[in-house]
Parts: structure tokens; sequence; C-alpha cells
């Protein structure tokens, strides 16, 4: 797990934050294992209660589940993975809004622009894209990965 | 587990007042981050922790103990200076070191001389300086004392030796049976290990708290407002 933390905000929210942010762009998938705690610590020499503290949050947020002796996994529950992604989206766009607001831009001239720049970077890529669908990898995910292909159970993060 | 409280203590080198009527108390299971430029007390402080030094004023107790040969079983020291035998071999030092401690963990310290990459039958003195810190820090996380006092374990060493002092801190440190109090001038590096940070300045408290409720509180790093302290 490549964790940039900007020390700027406390350090556990940034933990979760960074799981939310790979479960909602399908770098995670349903069921996956996350390292454990110290192996977390390790990776990114963080304070291990710091660590704990994350864990348990996450935990309470549903977001993962704790077998007794097995590990740490990112949750099935589809509700509270499409939830993540709602919130993880809806921080992108009020960020986003609020930025081009501050840069004088309307909203029509806005949604405009967005159009725009959306054909520039993906025209080439064939299909129009359905209104709320995932991207194609976290599509499959939510299918709970049972198709062939790569398999990610490796507790990569 | 051990808490540290400084009482009041001065400590003086000449007319220079090391530390100056200071008062700290550090909570046992927490990783003290004890932070501050050249000179502004943090070795002495550790060193009195360690029992080498006496204060001129004011009391130092470790779970209530004056610094004895009691507390010094308590207290695994690294000293910033380079203090093993050039001419003995890495297995050497370490079967010399383990005699003095009955703490001594000789299967953790076979684990940490692996995960360090040392290799054992290699001369302490032909060892780069990063590798000698390595070895230090293989020496004083072998012992499961109750306190780890790390001075400087960062200092002029090369970035990957660096990760791995700082990765084996992690991974040896128990929470529910060790405080580690550890100084540093390189902040950037090492916030994120510490769950309390001490400020020292001209041998007084300038800050202190628990790291992740100040970056809350101010919205700024551990490092930011070590500029700002220091500035």
């Amino acid at each position: 797990m490549k964790l940039k933390l900007d020390q700027h905000s406390p350090i556990y929210l940034q933990i979760i934050d960074e799981f939310k942010r790979q479960i909602a762009r399908g770098d995670l998938r349903p069921g996956d294992r996350i390292p454990s705690q110290r192996e977390l610590a390790m990776m990114v020499q963080v304070n291990p209660n710091t660590v704990q503290r994350a864990y348990r949050e996450m935990e309470l947020m549903g977001i993962t589940e704790t077998l007794r002796g097995q590990g740490t996994f990112i949750t099935q529950d589809p509700e509270r993975l499409a939830a993540i992604r709602r919130e993880m989206a809806s921080r992108a766009l009020v960020g986003f809004v609020q930025e081009m607001h501050a840069l004088g831009y309307g909203r029509d001239e806005m949604i405009e622009m967005v159009r725009g720049t959306w054909d520039e970077l993906f025209a080439a890529q064939a299909a129009p894209a359905q209104p709320g669908a995932p991207p194609q990898h976290a599509a499959q995910s939510q299918r709970s990965g049972t198709e062939g292909g790569e398999s990610r159970g490796d507790g990569r993060v | 587990m051990a808490t540290v409280v400084f009482d009041r203590v001065t400590k003086r080198f000449g007319r220079v007042r090391a530390l100056d009527e200071l008062s700290v108390t550090i909570r046992e299971g927490s990783i003290l981050g004890l932070l501050g430029p050249n000179g502004s007390g943090k070795s002495t402080m550790l060193k009195l922790i360690a029992g080498l030094y006496r204060p001129d004023s004011g009391t130092v107790t470790i779970d209530g103990m004056q610094p004895s040969t009691k507390t010094k079983a308590m207290v695994a020291y690294l000293p910033e200076i380079d203090y093993l035998y050039g001419w003995m071999t890495v297995r050497q030092i370490l079967d010399y070191v383990s005699a003095f401690y009955k703490d001594w963990d000789a299967a953790r310290c076979r684990e940490l001389v692996k995960f360090m990459g040392l290799n054992p039958e290699a001369t302490v003195s032909r060892l780069s300086k990063g590798m000698r810190a390595r070895l230090k820090i293989v020496v004083a996380m072998s012992r499961s004392a109750p306190l780890i006092v790390l001075d400087e374990p960062l200092s002029g060493i090369d970035p990957p030796s660096r990760l791995r002092v700082l990765q084996a801190i992690v991974s040896e440190f128990r929470e529910d049976s060790q405080t580690v109090i550890m100084s540093t001038h390189d902040v950037a590096d090492s916030e994120n290990l510490f769950s309390d940070v001490l400020f020292l300045k001209a041998g007084k408290v300038a800050l202190m708290g628990e790291a992740e409720r100040l970056r809350e509180e101010r919205g700024k790093s551990i490092r930011d407002l070590f500029e700002e302290v220091y500035a």
C-alpha cells in the first residue's frame, strides 16, 4: 500500500480515506483481505496505535470486517460499497465546483466545459458512458469477482 | 510499561542550563518524539532517564523510582555516539551485549539481524555508518525493556537505513508493554511514528501533546509546527 500522507490532518483519517479511495476505484474488491495492522504500520512507518484506530473506525463504519484469526476483509455489502463510492464522488465534485466557482465560472458554463473536457479525454473510447455506471473494473468487482482473470486475493493495497 | 516524570528538573553544564525547571510526564505506551534543534536539551533529558546524569535540582522518576541500577534494568538506552567495539564482529557484539541483560530476546535478535540485512561475520569497524546505526537499533530493540530510549537513531544515515530503523521500531514496539522515547531533529521522516511529541527549547517545554490531536486542532503537520516553534 502506497500512502501519501500529507500530515496536515490526522493520519488515521488519511488511512481510512485511502482505503475508501481504493474501494471506490475498484483497486480493492469486496472480500479482499487487507494488510494486518502491524503490516500496514510497518509499510507506512506509522504508529501502531494510529493504524489500530483507523481499523477500528473502518470496522464501525462497516467498511471492513475482521474474522478472528483470519484477518481483515473489505465488506461484501453492496450498499455500503456504493455509499463509499458516492461519498468519494461527492467529495471530488464539491471540490471541483468550489474551485471553478472561485475561478468565476457559472453553472451552465461549467457543465459545458465538463462535456468538452470529457470528450477530449475519452472521445477515443467507444461506448458512450451510461450515467451512473461504475467504471469497467469496478463493475466487474461488484459481481463479486467470480469471473476468471486476475485474482486480487493477495491482500495487496 | 513505564511512566517517566520530570519534576522541575534543572541540569547545568557550567553556566549553561541544559534543562531549566523542566516538568513533563511521559505516558506509558506512547512513542514520544523528543524534538528540538541541537543544544535544546534532548540528549540531557535522555541521559537523565538512563541514569547517566543526575539532576542539579528537581527529580526524575521512572514508575516512581529515581534512576538506579534497578531502573537501568528497565531502560534500553541507545546513545548517539558510536559505542560498539570496532574490532568485534556483529555476532561477537551481540553475544557480548546479550550477557548484560536478563531481558535479552535471542530469537528476536536473530530476526532483527536478518531484517536489517546485517552480516553476522562482518567486522564492526568495516560497517558503513548506516549499517552501524542498524546494529545499534538491533541492540536496543532485542531487549524486552519496558522503556526504550533512542538518542538520534536516524542522525546522519542513508535513506534505506533510515527506513529500516523506523520499520524495526514499528515492528518491535509493544504498545501494551513498552514506552519509547526517541530524540530527533529530523521530524519529516519520523513524525508518523510518534503518538506524542515534545518540543524542547532552551531546556524548557515549548509545546507538548498528542500528535494526531495537534494535527487536528491546528491543521498542521508536526513538521510545520516544528518550523513554527523554532522560527
